[in-house]
């Protein structure tokens, strides 16, 4: 029992972070893709369009291996986790279905125009399209979130007939944990995207390749997109800080490693070294204020819940939130670095700080999947947050040898599916958008 | 007629639409192979749905997503118990539906034939799985109090197999009878050869269900006897006609599954009070309401843009204007 719970936890984190790769890239690059296509269908520039078609061709790459991945993600609940689908599916099925109804079909049916009706659709209608793939996976995201949210925060639903019946659907959708993580989730796949798309035009400028004038534009652009991205992710996330405070403090006391209730509350930079009153600071906006401890939340829970353990590992949500500041400071870092630098002062840039950004397609990648570690280990040990534990929801009538050799199976064609996308993606990038046509123009921002 | 009853016949309509639509779809994926002489040739084939079988696919998570938010028992339970086919269905679905994407940017020759030969085993192991899994649900599978007790050996019991293999062949006839209608030239020429080949094992494995399951429904004679149409509008080259008769033939069939089933939703091969019914596996009525509500909104809107993208596509296919470039 104790076997296949662990095993079925490790298969759900293994997919769902592998999945989370590719659909915050999506709706990122989906957006960037859709504004470029609309400034190629005002601008009738041939240029732009080459440019949005090359970008495009990264997009479908990495879209095909988010869908596929995704399928893997409805089933599992059913497959892994009987028990709970059972005991939550009058609520938690209903975001998913409608997921599917509003959204699966929505992206995949304008996805296949998108590709393949470049040249049967009117123009304005294509582009329509793409905007449409874009709203088809913000839609996803949303009724996914929807779910999520339910589990960190039950709301609207009833405990009737053994197990919870939903009651008000409003309340689930106006759920506040949801109203503040939809916003962070939606601006840190915008950064994702746009550090998608500064890195690799760096690179192309880095390189001095013969298409690296036509990437120049994608920087700028990717600039103003990221420092709309890059501003809103860390105000959703201080906002969703908050939130988490009165929701759920045992996450906050874990990503803090608050052991002991305080007033005023200090925030701990990394081991040892802390900041007095600073954390009430973030919670309550002044410098005073009582932030509880793991011991006493400890002592609150048992009180209400019985005896166990309450808290969450502590070490993964206090180190996955440093590693997601410290990412978002260094996204920070290289937008206002690039629009004071190469907007504003019209210089041209340092050669190593185009190499670091390459580098920097990883920090949004890493600072999502802490924030993930973070908001489903902090909600241990429950699997929805003080309603049912995580150890009664996994399935029963399912063997570990079974569990065993979808974990093996799924990670082995993850593995090969990352190394595939990776080869593609790398080579689409060599080839870059050069047409026969364009002569090299000087590039504006020839590298120091 | 009460909410839990109209969500068994969406339910119904949805795994319909799924067979229907992914089966052509699998179909193809699997023809390709075997008709298709070259690279170039199998391009064409898959070519026909590289538009369209990510939409496709969409039938089967919101069939799949229907279950859970209507009949939350019966979604753990079932896919749960067939656990180890649903994997093998996932893996199947992934190689597959990356292939769509991967094929026409690989380089070497030797990369395009692997991503053609995984794009037919990736195809015929769901067209095999889906019937096995759907025939499970109607002839019973061993479960007690909602958790499988069986093994993997129950689920793949010879009549829950026959149930693969006709579907199997009904996916084969549908991919062919597609094809003939999407692609011009020698290649329209060979599919609809085939289909005229492959529709007579079909005939003949409706027959034996029919003969099998007359007692439970009258439904299976008439899916007998669309398929028999079928088979001689094929024969008298009325593709069209052919091709709408072998959709209605599987509605049919999904109609007459779902009315074997009736009111069981999943049925336990222990004891009938094991049984998983509309009533005991259902959501709450405001659920369901909720639900009803959703759906009677966006399941049209749907169809009319699903509808228009196949409208958009609808020219013919030859290897000339078979053109991947994105």
């Amino acid at each position: 029992m104790d076997d296949i719970l662990f095993l079925s936890r490790l298969q759900f984190a293994i997919t769902t972070i592998y999945h989370f790769f590719f659909v915050p890239l999506t709706i990122g690059l989906g957006l960037f893709i859709a504004i470029l296509e609309t400034i190629a269908y005002r601008s009738g520039n041939s240029e732009d369009e080459k440019v949005s078609r090359f970008w495009g061709r990264l997009f479908l790459l990495n879209f095909a291996a988010g869908v596929v991945t995704g399928i893997v993600q409805e089933f599992q609940f059913g497959m892994n986790w009987s028990e709970y689908s059972s005991f939550v599916g009058d609520v938690f099925g209903v975001p998913l279905a409608i997921e599917a109804l509003l959204a699966f079909f929505v992206e995949s049916t304008f996805l296949g125009l998108w590709i393949f009706g470049r040249t049967v659709l009117p123009k304005a209608a294509h582009l329509a399209c793409i905007w449409l793939v874009f709203a088809g996976s913000c839609l996803s995201a949303l009724w996914i979130l929807v779910a999520n949210s339910f589990m960190q925060n039950p709301v609207g639903y009833v405990f009737n007939n053994g197990r919870a019946e939903m009651t008000d659907f409003l309340a689930l959708v106006t759920n506040p944990y949801f109203l503040h993580q939809f916003p962070h989730v939606i601006s840190a796949s915008i950064c994702t995207g746009a550090f998608f798309v500064l890195g690799i035009s760096a690179w192309k400028i880095y390189q001095r390749a013969n298409d690296s004038a036509l990437f120049e534009k994608s920087f700028k652009l990717a600039l103003f997109i990221g420092l709309i991205g890059a501003a809103a992710v860390a105000f959703s996330g201080h906002l969703q800080g908050q939130s988490v405070a009165k929701l759920q403090p045992m996450k906050l006391a874990a990503m803090e490693n608050l052991k002991e209730t305080a007033d005023p509350a200090p925030l701990s930079i990394l081991p040892g070294i802390e900041m007095p009153a600073m954390l009430s600071v973030m919670v309550y906006n002044k410098p005073s204020g009582e932030v509880k401890g793991m011991d006493d939340l400890q002592k609150a829970f048992e009180n209400r819940y019985g005896p166990g353990n309450y808290v969450p590992p502590v070490w993964i949500a206090y180190f996955s939130f440093r590693a997601m500041v410290i990412c978002s400071l260094a996204m920070m870092f290289f937008i206002s670095y690039g629009i004071i630098w190469f907007v504003y002062l019209r210089k041209n840039m340092h050669r190593k700080i185009l190499l670091l950004m390459v580098f920097g397609i990883s920090l949004p990648y890493l600072a999502n999947t802490a924030g993930w570690l973070i908001a489903e280990t902090g909600r241990q040990p429950w699997i929805v947050y003080s309603l049912m534990p995580t150890d009664k929801a996994v399935s029963v009538g399912v063997s570990s040898g079974s569990v065993i050799f979808s974990l093996a199976a799924f990670s082995t064609i993850y593995i090969v599916l990352a190394v595939i996308t990776f080869l593609l993606m790398r080579r689409e990038i060599f080839r870059g958008c050069v047409d026969k046509k364009i002569t090299k123009k000087q590039s504006a921002i020839t590298a120091v | 007629m009460s909410l839990e009853i109209l969500w068994f016949v969406l339910i119904a309509v949805l795994w319909a639409g799924f067979f229907f639509l992914e089966g052509f779809d699998f179909g193809v994926g699997i023809l390709q192979f075997f008709l298709g002489k070259n690279e170039r040739e199998r391009g064409t084939y898959i070519f026909a749905i590289s538009p369209h079988w990510d939409g496709n696919e969409a039938w089967l998570l919101t069939a799949g997503g229907a279950i859970f938010a209507a009949f939350p028992l019966w979604y753990a339970t079932f896919f749960s118990a067939l656990y180890l086919p649903f994997v093998i269905l996932l893996l199947a679905l992934i190689a597959r539906g990356v292939c769509f994407e991967i094929r026409h940017r690989a380089d070497f020759p030797a990369a395009r034939l692997a991503c053609d030969i995984v794009l037919a085993v990736g195809s015929f192991l769901p067209a095999l799985l889906v019937g096995v899994a759907m025939a499970n649900l109607a002839i019973g599978i061993p479960i007690e109090n909602g958790n499988f007790t069986g093994t993997f050996f129950d689920l793949i019991r010879p009549s829950a197999l026959f149930g693969g293999v006709l579907g199997f062949f009904l996916f084969l006839t549908n991919g062919a009878l597609f094809l003939t209608l999407k692609i011009e030239g020698e290649l329209q020429l060979r599919a609809f050869k085939f289909s005229k080949t492959i529709i007579v094992p079909t005939v003949i494995l409706f027959a034996i269900a029919t003969a099998l399951t007359f007692n439970a429904s009258m439904l299976c004679l008439v899916s007998f006897a669309l398929i028999l149409c079928a088979a001689i509008f094929a024969y008298k080259r009325y593709l069209k006609a052919a091709f709408i008769l072998v959709a209605l033939c599987t509605a049919c069939s999904v109609a007459a599954l779902f009315c074997a089933m009736f009111p069981n939703v999943l049925v336990s091969s222990v004891s009938p009070e094991h049984s998983l019914t509309i009533w005991n596996a259902a959501s709450s009525a405001y659920t369901l309401k909720l639900m009803s509500i959703v759906a009677a909104i966006f399941v049209p809107i749907v169809l009319a843009y699903q509808t228009w993208s196949y409208y958009v596509f609808r020219k013919r296919i030859s290897p000339r204007n078979a053109n991947v470039e994105v």
